[in-house]
């Protein structure tokens, strides 16, 4: 098949026609993600879905999935072109992370035939949107720590227990979960991951108001949730191999191979105010101190992409590992950081309070900058990738741990977990 | 640096390489090398020449060539190297002169290139105007007066002052930037040797008192030099950041090296979590000043519209954090780094060098600000 596949120019000129004939512009809910209200947001949902439909339509939906289940069977660097060519236009931007990677990448790898072709068909035409069900109240970057449980029953499993921390679980379709399957082994050897649809008797999701108010992030409890056996994912306790592909993927989120979005340095929202604005409204556009952090930022902002381009590149000729993604991810947090605290420099006084009506350009630095360790908690600690950097990527010796070898039931839990 | 090379330009950076371990070893230049007035042997940079130090900037019509194509990649793998082996040499100065008298027509600007190319003779940049100037700043005029030239002011630090054959002057004049070429022995330049931070290279303070030359030693048009030296700024980004990542990977791995090596309290340094953690940052600096140096080399190499913006941002990140990764590697030292018989010190030296010839870090942010302010005005 590789014979024939259509060079990358072709297809580039070929998207970019269809691109230019079937995308509007790009709108601002593609990017902030977060509406105003819940309304709001279901209508920003069901033009996401309509969109990945028109996507599916036009032959450009999945084009790193094979073929027999709904993709184009096409390359990364087709996929990198079409984002090339997507900036400016709208996209279904609720289908990038988490649904199609980690989750529908999970699933391509690790799924059977008939999850497959049940799901990825779906997931592409945008009939699925998917979550991932890892982290628990009791402990964010121990992932392999989790206790949920799936207790066989029959055909069935019966899963018990609460996941947080799981955007959009409020409208989404399906779940992919980590459960734990066998407390008498170490703590890696008995999880399993199972596949669900989120709403169903037995979940009972709570919504979790973030600082800013927002309250898209959530938390689900699980209570006798039966789930067939044809819907475990993988071979029983062999949920960590699967596990450390998820978490890779995860870690790959946007800039994964499988996930359709604008590429490029252009990527600010357009409902923030640039640095260039924030500075301008301040009153300080021509101070060289003012200069400078513009110049910062924006150095920042093309130094995170070349480095996730350089990753990636280094991934495709196989001179980089899973671990090297840590690098990404410490990188971004880092740079992120810097970049929301400038911003809020900028912004000066008028960051700590705003009219309704200026409240987009204008609170945004303020809020932004609450909320800035966020890029360093998500999706495991800058601390965890730290580690990680340090003991699989530069070779040093592990931290000790405390439960190494030991059966999980006896591991020291805090008092929140036990 | 890249992942994958041809196997021409892994020739080209290996042959550097094994020439630069040969000839210049820190043994060498700890010693010998350290007080002798150009800091190197007669012959190391023609030699150098003759291995395409300075030829790949310049177009095949001219006399250069490069051999893959886009010469300031292949440059960058040469700069690379002289960072790896904190090697001396005026390369980056000879390749943006040798790259700014590629276009020029005949007479002493081929002359002058001819000599650069086989490396008989070094040229050295005196940038007394820059584009991230303030209103008001800028260290040479030049003026027109009859058919004449007239450059006054002083540049410091000029980079092999005191041995240039050939100055690329850039200063203000005719409401723009001019640029001329001027030959170091022209009547009124004074040329005077500075000390300075690294021992493996030597800087000057050059003063134009009235220096006159004719209206053709301008490169281009005067008043109207702005893109070409925007240009020139590019190719020593280039250069000037891959030197620092070289000298970076040099201080870095030895760093970590002496990480598993020492004991103190009967355990590894490399098994401490805070010692782990800040190896840890000091590698996501490394891969991301990689990162953006090698974005540096291509969008230079290619022409693109970027080429300007991901060169300062090359020029500003690793500038900042060359620097901060070199003394974190001093500081995991401990003593032993901050000693001369250490190697650590020559890359501390030229990576805290680096970031302060063709624009700090400060000037390039600025730079980088003001590209921004452009685009958002045009949008």
């Amino acid at each position: 098949m590789s014979d024939t596949m259509e060079s990358v120019e072709q297809f580039r000129q070929r998207a970019r026609e269809w691109i230019r004939a079937n995308l509007g512009p790009i709108q601002p809910w593609d990017i902030s993600q977060n509406c105003e209200n819940d309304e709001e947001e279901l209508r920003a949902v069901a033009r996401d879905r309509a969109l990945q439909r028109k996507l599916f339509d036009g032959g450009f939906a999945g084009l790193c999935f094979p073929r027999e289940y709904g993709g184009q069977g096409l390359s990364p660097e087709h996929q990198r072109a079409f984002n090339e060519e997507l900036v400016g236009h709208e996209f279904p931007s609720r289908f990038a992370v988490p649904t199609f990677s980690p989750c529908a990448s999970v699933l391509l790898e690790f799924g059977t035939e008939e999850q497959k072709a049940r799901h990825l068909p779906a997931i592409l035409k945008g009939d699925e949107v998917w979550v991932q069900m890892l982290s628990e109240p009791g402990g964010g970057s121990d992932v392999a720590g989790i206790t949920t449980s799936a207790v066989r029953d029959g055909d069935d499993w019966v899963i018990n227990g609460s996941k947080v921390w799981t955007s959009r679980a409020w409208w989404a379709d399906w779940g992919l979960i980590l459960a734990r399957t066998n407390w008498n082994v170490p703590k890696h050897q008995g999880l399993s991951v199972f596949i669900l649809p989120l709403h169903q008797p037995g979940i009972e999701i709570h919504r979790i108001e973030r600082l800013t108010g927002e309250t898209e992030a959530c938390q689900e409890f699980l209570t006798d949730v039966r789930v067939p056996d044809s819907d475990r994912v993988g071979e029983i306790d062999a949920g960590w191999t699967i596990g450390t592909r998820w978490m890779y993927h995860e870690r790959l989120g946007s800039n994964s191979p499988y996930v359709t979005r604008p590429e490029g340095y252009a990527s600010e929202s357009p409902t923030e105010a640039s640095t260039v604005a924030l500075a301008r409204r301040a009153g300080r556009l021509d101070d060289a101190a003012t200069r400078e952090l513009i110049g910062e930022s924006r150095m920042l902002e093309i130094v995170t992409h070349e480095l996730q381009r350089r990753l990636s590149s280094a991934a495709a000729s196989g001179k980089g590992n899973t671990d090297t993604s840590s690098v990404d991810r410490l990188f971004r947090a880092m740079a992120g950081v810097r970049r929301s605290t400038i911003a809020f420099e900028l912004a000066g006084a008028d960051a700590a309070a705003w009219t309704l009506e200026e409240e987009d350009g204008h609170g945004a630095p303020g809020m932004r900058f609450l909320m800035r360790q966020v890029s360093c908690i998500g999706g495991g600690t800058t601390e965890i990738a730290r580690n990680v950097i340090a003991e699989r990527v530069l070779g040093m010796p592990r931290e000790a741990s405390g439960d190494k070898g030991v059966p999980f039931r006896d591991v020291p839990r805090g008092a929140r977990r036990g | 640096m890249w992942h994958t090379l041809t196997s021409e330009q892994e020739l080209l950076r290996d042959t550097t390489a094994r020439f630069l371990g040969d000839r210049v070893p820190l043994s060498r230049q700890r010693k010998e090398l350290r007080h002798d007035p150009v800091g190197f042997d007669p012959g190391y940079w023609k030699e150098g020449a003759e291995l395409g130090w300075t030829m790949l900037l310049v177009d095949e019509a001219h006399g250069g060539g490069s051999v893959s194509g886009r010469g300031a990649v292949d440059l960058a793998l040469i700069a690379h190297e002289f960072g790896r082996h904190a090697a001396p040499g005026p390369l980056v100065d000879c390749n943006v002169v040798a790259a700014a008298l590629s276009g020029a027509s005949a007479g002493m600007g081929q002359d002058a290139l001819g000599e650069i190319l086989t490396g008989q003779a070094i040229a050295a940049c005196c940038l007394g105007a820059a584009p991230w100037d303030l209103p008001g700043q800028g260290a040479l005029t030049i003026r027109r007066e009859g058919g004449d030239m007239v450059i006054d002011g002083t540049v410091r630090p000029v980079e092999s002052g005191a041995q240039a054959r050939w100055l690329l002057v850039t200063g203000r004049g005719d409401g723009g930037i001019t640029q001329v070429l001027v030959p170091a022995d022209a009547a009124g330049v004074v040329i005077r040797p500075l000390g300075s931070i690294d021992v493996t290279r030597r800087f000057a303070a050059v003063t134009f008192e009235g220096v006159r030359v004719s209206a053709d030693a301008v490169l281009g048009v005067p008043g109207e030099g702005a893109p070409a030296l925007a240009r020139q700024l590019q190719n020593a980004a280039v250069m000037l950041s891959a030197e620092a990542v070289g000298a970076m990977d040099a201080a870095f791995a030895m760093t970590l090296d002496w990480a598993f090596d020492r004991y103190t309290f009967g355990r590894a340094l490399a098994s401490y979590q805070a010692i782990k953690h800040r190896f840890a940052d000091l590698k996501s600096w490394l891969e991301a000043s990689h990162a953006v140096s090698d974005a540096a080399a291509e969008a230079v190499a290619d022409g693109a519209a970027s080429a300007m913006e991901v060169a300062s941002a090359a020029r500003a990140y690793v500038g900042e954090q060359g620097v901060e990764l070199a003394q974190d590697c001093v500081q995991l030292h401990g003593g032993i780094g901050v000693t001369y018989e250490h190697d650590l010190h020559f890359y501390l030296r030229r990576v805290t060098l680096n970031r302060l010839l063709h624009g700090t870090p400060a000037d390039h942010r600025r730079l980088i600000a003001a590209l921004q302010i452009e685009r958002e005005k045009a949008a």
